[in-house]
């Protein structure tokens, strides 16, 4: 049997309504084992304007780059904030192989919604001043000159992560088709 | 299980583009450099679990979630969740969300000068079971104006969240009714050129889940991205 999947719609203005009820921005429960890490950041949309109706989501495996483990699922949700900003504290994930076995620099899947997007972006994090980097097959397919956007920057505190969506323009995200 | 290399990848015309500038708001918001194809690694072909720990057993039931009973004409929406191979996607979390019966929504931004209801939030979640299937009971939501162009109006609209197996098969949709004659003026339900892709969208009127004397029933089924199939089908051993 062969089936199309469904058209993607956009999650409209009122997304909160359902979707913020599971809002999950600490991911790491005391106990969890891992570098403690925090990533914030804003979304911008092609007039630079803060997207403040927008719902982040990211999924990570743990620190020894285990999906779904039992004691750390790996989900996050976080709804923009009125300045879009959104926010996370968890821990940093341990790599994962890629598609030919190669082991993956250490890195979160993201997903967001937004009104005015028919259908989710994605994109990820990696992260700064990681050696593994260099040698991501995931990276490696990003025009040099954009690999940036894909790193967040260290901030203040320890472990203090930001990491910026810029939806249009010169600093453009990179966006991946999944 | 055949192994997965890749999720499939959409039929021409039926999933939108990001730029659509009938639909206003996607022209500050899409993206203007070109994506980059991403190979389906673990991250792509995993995704989260969800559990009855989180989702409530009554949470199908919007007409319930209040004292009263919302004012609208009640309705059961229920369906099946597949993938692209027509295998049922099991245990998959389903989140809805909806105007009330006078196409108003209970949040802060919504400006529409129609009645809220207090018997009516209009928000629900369940998890398909073994099979892939899922059912909720709602009212039926009323169309509402916005703002996208003079005298705009959104058919009347069942937002769904699925989650799927893999964070590819991560869908955000909308459910609309049959025979409706705002659909035609719509650009969201207007944002794929695939005529047949447009029509999976609108549910069917169905008597098999039509509860007499109670509420009409509502058919909708959701097809979630499916595993690539291998030349190498129907090997001994393969669980089908
Ligand atoms: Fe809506």
């Amino acid at each position: 049997m062969s089936l199309h999947a469904t058209t993607s719609q956009t999650v409209g203005p009122y997304l909160h309504i359902g979707l913020t009820w599971l809002s999950i921005e600490k991911l790491a429960l005391a106990g969890v084992p891992g570098e403690r890490i925090s990533i914030e950041g804003r979304i911008l949309d092609g007039d630079g304007e803060p997207v403040n109706d927008a719902l982040v989501e990211i999924w990570q495996a743990d620190s020894r780059g285990i999906y779904g483990g039992k004691r750390f699922r790996g989900f996050g949700r976080s709804a923009t904030d009125g300045d879009g900003r959104f926010r996370f504290q968890t821990i940093k994930p341990g790599r994962v192989p890629g598609t030919d076995g190669k082991m993956q620099a250490p890195h979160i899947g993201v997903i967001v919604f937004m009104r005015g997007q028919l259908k989710h972006l994605v994109s990820r994090v990696y992260f700064p001043g990681e050696p593994a980097n260099a040698n991501d097959p995931v990276l490696a397919l990003v025009p040099a000159k954009r690999r940036g956007t894909l790193i967040a920057k260290k901030r203040g505190k320890a472990g203090a992560l930001e990491w910026n969506v810029i939806l249009q323009g010169k600093d453009e995200t990179v966006f991946f088709d999944s | 299980m055949p192994r997965i290399t890749e999720y499939r990848r959409p039929a021409a015309g039926t999933q939108p583009d990001y730029l659509f500038p009938r639909y206003a708001s996607t022209v500050k918001r899409a993206p203007t450099q070109p994506l980059v194809l991403l190979p389906h690694t673990q991250t792509e072909l995993t995704g989260p679990v969800f559990g009855y720990g989180e989702v409530k057993r009554s949470d199908h039931d919007l007409t319930k979630q209040h004292a009263g009973d919302p004012i609208g004409e009640r309705i059961i929406v229920s369906g099946r969740v597949l993938d692209e191979n027509g295998r049922p996607v099991p245990n998959t979390l389903v989140e809805i969300w909806q105007a009330n019966s006078a196409g108003r929504y209970p949040h802060r931004i919504d400006q529409h000068d129609a009645p809220t209801d207090p018997n009516f939030t209009g928000a629900g979640r369940c998890l398909t079971d073994k099979r892939g299937n899922y059912r909720f009971v709602t009212i039926r939501p009323g169309a509402y104006p916005w703002r996208n162009h003079y005298n705009a109006w959104r058919p009347a609209h069942i937002h769904f969240s699925l989650f799927g197996q893999a964070m590819v098969q991560r869908l955000v949709t909308q459910m609309y009714f049959p025979g409706d004659p705002l659909l035609a003026e719509d650009p969201m339900f207007n944002c794929v050129p695939d005529e047949r892709a447009r029509q999976r969208l609108i549910s069917t009127l169905d008597w098999e889940t039509t509860i007499p004397e109670i509420a009409l029933g509502y058919r909708f089924d959701v097809v979630l991205r499916g595993p690539e199939e291998t030349p190498m089908e129907n090997r001994k051993g393969d669980k089908r």
